[in-house]
């Protein structure tokens, strides 16, 4: 189907899938209940893990084929986001605008930090793309503020030109008149399932980037890029120039990363330079490795991961370890809320270095290998008590 | 003219601080062939161990006699500080003046112990991994390092105050036939930069005079002939490593009275000297310290007033624009050696 | 006039004379083998055909189109193929993968963005690269990480994507170094079969003298950067000169 294996359609589906009946799926806990603060689904969390899913799995294109570690993806995310705020102040509050403008942007400069940094590679590589986002950073906080609005930011005022937009048009992000922000509350019994339009845009694009990076991942180009990955010698003497493939891959990282900076911004219509910082780049390399770099829905799994834990980590503190250790005798109580303390809230950091550390240590296929090494643990206990050892073992795909 | 020698002068510190994270990173590099994302971390450590001693003196215990009454009438306990208690009143005053300097002497066996920890613990099981990977684990050492220490610390820089005697400004002008307050420059510094100079010309020395340094001198140029010689160079490798986490650390302890120290700082150095190692060179000691000290001067004639005027925000990026064009017409850096990372 | 024509090709590092004045012609479909000791400038000649160094001076013909100042993979595109020492394959690619991407190369060129199309549709490439395995007999390790393969399949695999771009000009680089016995008489064989079914021309550099003389139609001896002679393999094992500075006999 659409030009997929069976075997790529059936994990599309089940993303369609899980990211359509995400509202339902991420909200398991009655909201009255003590675990209600495990649920993730309301908009504003969903609409990061799809959003930063996208980031991901734009960057996986980039590192998880070609191999070339950037750490300056962040700058092309931030400069989407400037550009889809600038639509929104100069034409119209409409999104697809602004999301158009931020991809084309963010390609634009993408295409010349690519050409320069291309020119090198392994460390050299990644020092000049960090090079790069610095330079924009510094900028975008100095000179530019003009354009950027320095530390305050850039936002939406209500003087701003907007000349598509007649006089009764929404004043807040919407597509065609629906606002980004209007959602439709269902209440089950003790649940409440939240519906927002914005989170049911970032998701439509982000099944259509995901489908895309399958389509690339199974081209021939995809091919090309892993080709580069494993020996560009034998790609040069194979007739083939390396220089333009991995430029487009990086370009094509790039539009994602402006295509996620874009929606961030028409999700929330602001923009600030700390979204080019380095740190951010580092999350975007953190996610990536974390889901399984290479793989098809790692980056996805890795983002989500990350977003859900930043995010259910930073909201527990000392009285709620406190309740889950109640069971316990006092003194041993009061050790383990001592000893986790650091580990959540402000410490989430901490649990994200150790968690990433551990990852790279003994992982380094990600979240994903894991999963696949335990499915394949179980399905040889699986084989052995039936008895029948079958020496054929299924082609690697 | 005056104008130009302050700027040069004002490069200085920031360039040695560069100079010095520099060439531990180059050393270790060079050595280990290991990328240290953490050693930024290192050196935001080193900091701290000033700020921890300087803390550590200052801890003080109520007196056992109320000294007077408050204006409420109720007993006055004073504070008094230990150190002080046990090294007498004069002595602990100079004590806490001088934490900093003194601080140097703590922080050597510590961030000597850290490196050894660093390198047994984690890194030696990367040698053989690809780059990437060592860029990554480290990197995630570098967060789990700073994150301790913002658990500890707190988020806020935490000032330091530099020995009494150096606290004030040093005129140059006068020395030099200008005006007087036209070249101003703070005495620590000063202190700093004869610091620096002093770090890295032991480190040259040891490295040029001692059998030791001779024998890592040979393993940076051919690590596999020297291992062949039946000569251990892991072992001395990873005390090398040691001398690199102290001489970052120990830039450290004496920047904190130039910058309060807050967790953040370590980042912060970090991207900066990995520019100045590519700079200089991968791998390359003197390309280290030359581009250290090179982009430092070149930083603070960016900020003056007349270049800014010329390119606005020049400031900013000089050193991202200097590394690029470097990395661009000269891949190999200022000094870097043939063959080294080359691809 | 050859397909492949060196004349007058110097080339120094520093105070090394690494080749001087070298003058080479290699006749179309023939196997051509260069000979010579150590550090006799082989290699570096064999760089500076493939676009990897710049001759100091001289010129390089390839069916009368100068290869000089050209890309490694503009050289290729030209129908020159290399065969490593050590087998450089996509070691962490499938060896069906290793085959198609020479076919892609051949098809398209240096660069084709055809990030959307799908594998399964680009049948003539599928059959071409299938055929090359059966052709190399390793129709079976098609699903094979290549990296997890014997040396001597690495190599069979890594002449055969050279294969599968129908080069007019194969070089090979010492192919059978550090293999074993059988290996070596395997890709003798191997090559044997291409050079007498293909329309192909091949230049071997080779140490050990069984291959050359079991392959070569003529061979040229290399001594210090300069040809020394060149002759028919019989003419060769006889010849007092190439004795004296090639197999260490006095004359």
């Amino acid at each position: 189907m659409l030009g997929l294996t069976p075997k790529d359609t059936t994990l599309l589906i089940i993303v369609a899938i899980l990211t359509l009946f995400a509202p339902f799926i991420l909200n398991p806990f009655p909201t009255d209940s003590a675990m209600a603060q495990f649920n993730a689904g309301y908009p504003d969390l969903m609409q990061r893990f799809v959003i930063f899913g996208i980031f991901a799995i734009g960057f996986n294109i980039l590192f998880g084929l070609t191999g070339y570690l950037s750490f300056g993806h962040a700058a092309f995310l931030g400069v989407g986001s400037y550009s889809a705020v600038w639509m929104m102040k100069l034409l119209t509050m409409n999104v697809i605008p602004a999301i158009v403008l931020s991809v084309i942007v963010a390609g634009l400069f993408s295409v010349v930090i690519g050409y320069i940094s291309l020119r090198r590679s392994g460390i050299y590589f990644s020092i000049l793309t960090l090079a790069f986002a610095q330079m924009s950073y510094n900028l975008a906080y100095s000179v530019l503020t003009p354009v950027t609005n320095g530390e305050t930011g850039l936002q939406i005022a209500l003087d701003d030109p907007r000349i598509l937009d007649g006089a009764n048009a929404p004043q807040y992000p919407n597509l065609f008149g629906t606002e980004m922000n209007d959602a439709v509350t269902m209440t089950l019994g003790p649940w409440a399932f939240t519906f927002s339009v914005g989170y049911y845009v970032c998701a439509i694009i982000m099944m259509l980037a995901f489908y895309l990076s399958i389509r690339i991942f199974r081209s021939p180009f995809g091919m090309m890029l892993r080709a580069v990955k494993s020996n560009q010698q034998r790609m040069n003497y194979t007739g083939l120039n390396t220089r333009p493939y991995t430029l487009a891959a990086f370009v094509i990282s790039g539009m994602y990363a402006g295509l996620a900076g874009g929606l961030m911004a028409s999700m929330d219509p602001l923009a600030g330079a700390e979204r080019m910082q380095w740190t951010a780049s580092g999350e975007v390399v953190l996610m990536t490795i974390l889901g399984g770099a290479g793989t098809l829905i790692g980056p996805v799994v890795g983002a989500g991961f990350i977003k859900y834990f930043e995010n259910i980590f930073s909201k527990i503190n000392d009285s709620i370890l406190h309740q889950w250790f109640s069971f316990m005798p006092e003194g041993l109580e009061d050790l383990l809320v001592f000893l986790v303390h650091p580990f959540i809230g402000k410490g989430w950091h901490l649990t994200l270095g150790l968690l990433f550390m551990l990852v790279v240590i003994f992982l380094p296929g990600g979240l994903v290998e894991g999963g696949q090494r335990l499915s394949k643990m179980f399905r040889r206990k699986a084989k052995t008590s039936d008895e029948k050892t079958d020496g054929k073992t299924s082609p690697a795909e | 003219m005056d104008a130009i020698i302050l700027q040069l002068l004002n490069g200085l510190d920031k360039g040695s601080a560069y100079a010095l994270i520099a060439l531990g990173l180059t050393l270790i590099f060079g050595t280990l062939g290991v990328v240290n994302f953490a050693h930024g971390a290192i050196f935001m450590i080193g900091a701290f161990c000033a700020v921890t001693l300087s803390k550590l003196f200052n801890l003080s215990h109520k007196s056992s006699e109320p000294s007077g009454t408050d204006f409420l009438g109720n007993p006055k306990y004073e504070d008094i500080l230990y150190v002080k208690d046990w090294f007498g009143e004069s002595f602990g005053a100079w004590m806490i003046d001088w934490s900093v300097p003194l601080a140097v002497i703590f922080a050597i066996p510590i961030m000597v112990g850290l490196g050894f920890l660093m390198e047994r613990g984690l890194i030696k099981h990367f040698y053989k991994r690809p780059h990437a990977d060592q860029i990554l684990v480290t990197f995630g050492l570098a967060i789990v390092l700073q994150e301790i220490i913002k658990y500890f610390y707190g988020a806020n820089p935490i000032p330091t105050t530099a020995p009494e005697a150096f606290r004030g400004s040093f005129d140059f002008g006068v020395l030099l036939g200008f005006d007087q307050n036209a070249i101003i420059y703070p005495y620590w510094r000063l202190v700093y930069f004869g610091f620096s100079a002093l770090i890295i010309g032991a480190v040259f020395a040891f490295l040029q005079f001692t059998t030791f340094g001779m024998v890592v001198r040979a393993g940076m140029a051919d690590r596999e002939t020297v291992g062949l010689l039946g000569i251990n160079i892991n072992r001395r490798f990873t005390i090398m490593f040691g001398i690199a986490a102290a001489v970052a650390g120990l830039a450290g302890v004496m920047y904190a009275p130039i910058n309060s120290p807050n967790y953040h700082m370590g980042m912060d150095f970090l991207v900066l000297s990995f520019v100045v190692v590519v700079v200089g060179g991968m791998g390359s000691l003197p390309g280290a310290v030359l581009a250290g000290f090179l982009l430092g001067i070149l930083e603070s004639f960016a900020s003056m007033n007349e270049v800014k005027n010329v390119l606005p925000g020049i400031d900013q990026i000089i050193i991202y624009l200097v590394a690029i064009i470097i990395l661009l017409t000269r891949p190999r850096g200022l000094m870097g050696r043939r063959g080294v990372m080359e691809e | 006039m050859g397909i492949l024509e060196i004349k007058n090709v110097n080339k120094r590092f520093g105070g090394l004379q690494a080749l001087g004045n070298v003058n080479l012609s290699v006749a179309e479909n023939t196997v051509h083998a260069i000979i010579g000791p150590n550090g006799a400038g082989k290699s570096t000649l064999l760089n500076c055909l493939v676009g990897k160094l710049i001759p100091d001076t001289g010129s390089v013909m390839f069916d009368g189109q100068s290869v000089l100042g050209r890309a490694p993979y503009e050289i290729n595109q030209m129908g020159i193929s290399r065969v490593f020492q050590t087998p450089e394959i996509f070691g962490d690619l499938t060896v069906m993968e290793n085959m198609l991407i020479p076919c892609f190369a051949k098809r398209d060129g240096s660069f084709e963005m055809n990030a959307l199309a799908s594998m399964s549709k680009q049948r003539d490439i599928m059959e071409k690269a299938e055929q090359m395995l059966v052709d190399m007999n390793m129709a079976d390790k098609r699903h094979m990480h290549a990296a997890s393969m014997s040396r001597g399949d690495k190599r069979r695999l890594e002449i055969g994507m050279c294969l599968s771009q129908e080069p007019r000009l194969l070089l090979l680089d010492e192919p059978t170094a550090g293999m074993a016995r059988a290996d070596t008489n395997n890709t003798i064989d191997l090559l044997k079969q291409i050079s007498a079914e293909r329309d192909i021309t091949i230049a071997i550099i080779e140490h050990d003298m069984h291959v050359v003389f079991s392959l070569a139609q003529r061979i040229t001896v290399l001594a210090q950067g300069t040809p020394l002679v060149e002759d028919t393999p019989e003419k060769i094992k006889g010849h007092p000169k190439v004795r004296e500075a090639y197999l260490g006999e006095s004359a």
